[in-house]
């Protein structure tokens, strides 16, 4: 028997006062699998996460998660619960908690304020934080203000809590950006890892880093789905090349 | 370290000082140069009071980021509550000598108690109510505002409003709280008589342990991991979200918790001052509130304390010296420390070492954003 699809957009429509933000979108993700979005400004590239993660309801179209969860009818934390983190364009972690625990509170697990008033830190949760900090490379930086982590670090930091959530889908929208050649060479590898074990999502604009990832691209325009297919076939694509590329 | 020795600093002032005040009261001769006056006994409860108003202010402003504009409404709520109590206490000694009915009832031609004063006989339940009545509306009004995700600008406008409405009902004189005038005349609280000094310096004294109380459950509650929730909260409200955290109840646990802390406050205040009236609704009052806990250093819980403390010693002295002056000076004020110490003046003792100075660049933009939305 195959396996279900992990995310299924069909006929998503999204219209802000008569703009449509979304027309008509499809896609479907496997789990395993990392995708990369590319499109220009105002393609829905955002408007499409927004819509996954329940901040935004779409007026058509489904969206389902898993075998038969209708995400339309999720707000924002039942569905971080089912597993589907997103990472933010600019990185937003706590900045006047450490950095552990930043990764502290994103650990799965409840969510109740019941249980935060009584929770201890546990050995188990000791040990999930120290295996994320190795995987962010932040293990020195523990102990530090995360406003005081630069940049890249914080971008790091997010996709740390992100995965502390230990969610089956990480939505990532362009985590590269203001990052140093060294530090975007260092997130295609960090990515690369993550997707071992979860699928996930990458917008980007940074073509050089998204040949990197290596994965099946989807150009999103004017909220439709473009085209679709590895790298190559995408860069080559006559359509793609006049409304994308070409400028 | 430095946060233990702050909460130790902090129920040293307040316990000690009030146990000072005590003993220089009660066990100084009155001739003594020592000899604390009994008007100081009585003005150092009512400061400890508005303290705890503070402390309810700064855990959900300082905390999560909630600027309310109507905490005092909690803050008269309670006292209206021990208010009734004290009423019912005077009984047959009142001007009507009615055994049943408060003075004001019988003014307007009442001749039934209404049911809601039911109860208000005992003092335990006056107590119940004193902490249920802040909480239940707190809780109501919380459940709208935050799961409509209401805040910043637009939620502090109906706290404004909220206490500003409650003023207006119990202006009415068929509302059954005494309307304008409210309720005073107070004899006894207990069996102990008010205008005893021993009973205000026994009042003066559980304020400053309930206000020590108070403290201590508020650092609990802000050290926990609720604690770094809130934190996470007020600073990326939309990322505790993606995380799976339900703001919304954790902003209303907070929000009634520090409500029934106002309540409180309020209730001890009345038995000290002698009166409970609409006006402790005012909007004023709950502005001036937020500015004590500017002054003392906003989300340190102590700063509160100080700041209460410090701007009702400054308010006492100069509204007898220069009473004119007294708005534009709080106004000053504020605008002063917003612009100099961010931090408030606890920032003053804390703010040494590099990582304070990154702190206080970020407080600072913190800050400014507050003063904005205070402007608007």
């Amino acid at each position: 028997m195959k396996e279900p699809t992990l995310l299924y957009l069909d006929g998503v429509t999204v219209s802000f006062d008569g703009f449509k933000a979304l027309d008509d979108l499809s896609l479907v993700l496997e789990p395993g699998e990392m995708r990369a979005v590319i499109g220009p400004n105002g393609a829905g590239k955002t408007t499409m996460m927004d819509v996954i993660t329940g901040k935004t309801r779409p007026d058509e179209g489904h969206v389902v998660f898993g075998a038969d969860i209708d995400l339309r009818k999720l707000d924002e934390p039942a569905i971080a619960r089912l597993g589907i983190g997103r990472k933010f364009q600019r990185p937003t972690v706590f900045e006047p908690l450490s950095v552990r625990d930043n990764l502290l509170l994103a650990l799965a697990g409840d969510r109740s304020p019941r249980f935060a008033l009584a929770a201890r830190e546990t050995a188990r949760e000791r040990m999930r934080i120290d295996e994320l900090l190795a995987t962010i490379r932040l293990s020195d930086e523990r102990d530090r203000r995360a406003a005081d982590l630069s940049h890249g670090q914080k971008q790091w930091l997010e996709i740390g809590m992100l995965l502390a959530q230990d969610p089956k889908l990480l939505l990532v929208d362009e985590p590269v950006a203001g990052m140093t050649d060294a530090e975007t060479a260092a997130t295609a590898e960090l990515l690369r890892e993550i997707n071992r074990s979860r699928s996930v999502v990458v917008v980007e604009h940074d073509m050089a880093f998204v040949r990197a990832l290596g994965v099946k691209v989807t150009v999103l325009h004017e909220g439709r789905v473009l085209a679709e297919g590895s790298i190559d076939t995408i860069q080559n694509n006559a359509r793609v090349i006049e409304v994308y590329l070409g400028r | 370290m430095r946060a233990d020795h702050a909460s130790a600093v902090t129920l040293g002032c307040v316990l000690g000082g009030a146990l000072l005040l005590a003993a220089l009261n009660l066990l100084v001769p009155t001739a003594s140069a020592f000899h604390v006056p009994n008007f100081v006994v009585s003005v150092a409860g009512k400061y400890l009071c508005y303290a705890i108003l503070a402390l309810a202010i700064d855990l959900v402003w300082g905390y999560v980021g909630i600027l309310t504009l109507g905490h005092a409404a909690f803050f008269a709520l309670g006292g209206y509550a021990m208010g009734m109590y004290l009423m019912r206490e005077i009984g047959a000694r009142g001007v009507y000598a009615n055994p049943i009915l408060p003075d004001f009832m019988v003014f307007i031609g009442w001749n039934k108690l209404p049911w809601y004063w039911y109860g208000f006989d005992h003092f335990w339940f006056a107590l119940l109510m004193v902490a249920l009545v802040p909480g239940v509306l707190a809780f109501v009004f919380g459940w709208f505002a935050f799961r409509s995700r209401v805040s910043g600008v637009y939620l502090s406008i109906i706290t404004q409003a909220l206490t500003y409405a409650l003023m207006l009902a119990f202006f009415r004189n068929d509302m059954g709280f005494g309307g304008n005038n409210g309720m005073t005349d107070f004899k006894d609280i207990l069996g102990f008589p008010l205008d005893a000094e021993t009973t205000s310096v026994g009042l003066m004294l559980a304020t400053a342990a309930v206000l020590s109380l108070a403290y201590l459950l508020a650092r609990a509650m802000t050290r926990s991991r609720f604690g770094k929730v809130l934190v996470a909260v007020r600073d990326a409200e939309s990322r505790t979200r993606f995380l799976g955290y339900r703001p919304e109840s954790y902003k209303l646990f907070v929000w009634t918790v520090s409500a029934v802390i106002a309540g409180i406050g309020g209730a001890l205040y009345v038995p000290q001052v002698g009166i409970i009236n609409p006006s402790e609704f005012a909007p004023g009052n709950s502005i001036e509130a937020v500015i004590w806990v500017a002054v003392g250093g906003r989300g340190t819980l102590s700063g509160a304390i100080l700041g209460a403390v410090l701007v009702n010693l400054g308010k006492t002295w100069l509204t007898s010296a220069l009473p004119e002056v007294w708005l534009f000076a709080i106004g000053g004020l504020f605008i002063l420390v917003t612009l100099l110490l961010p931090r408030g003046l606890i920032g003053l003792f804390a703010g040494r070492g590099p990582m304070a100075a990154a702190e206080r660049d970020r407080r600072s933009a913190a800050a400014e954003a507050a003063m904005r939305e205070v402007a608007q």
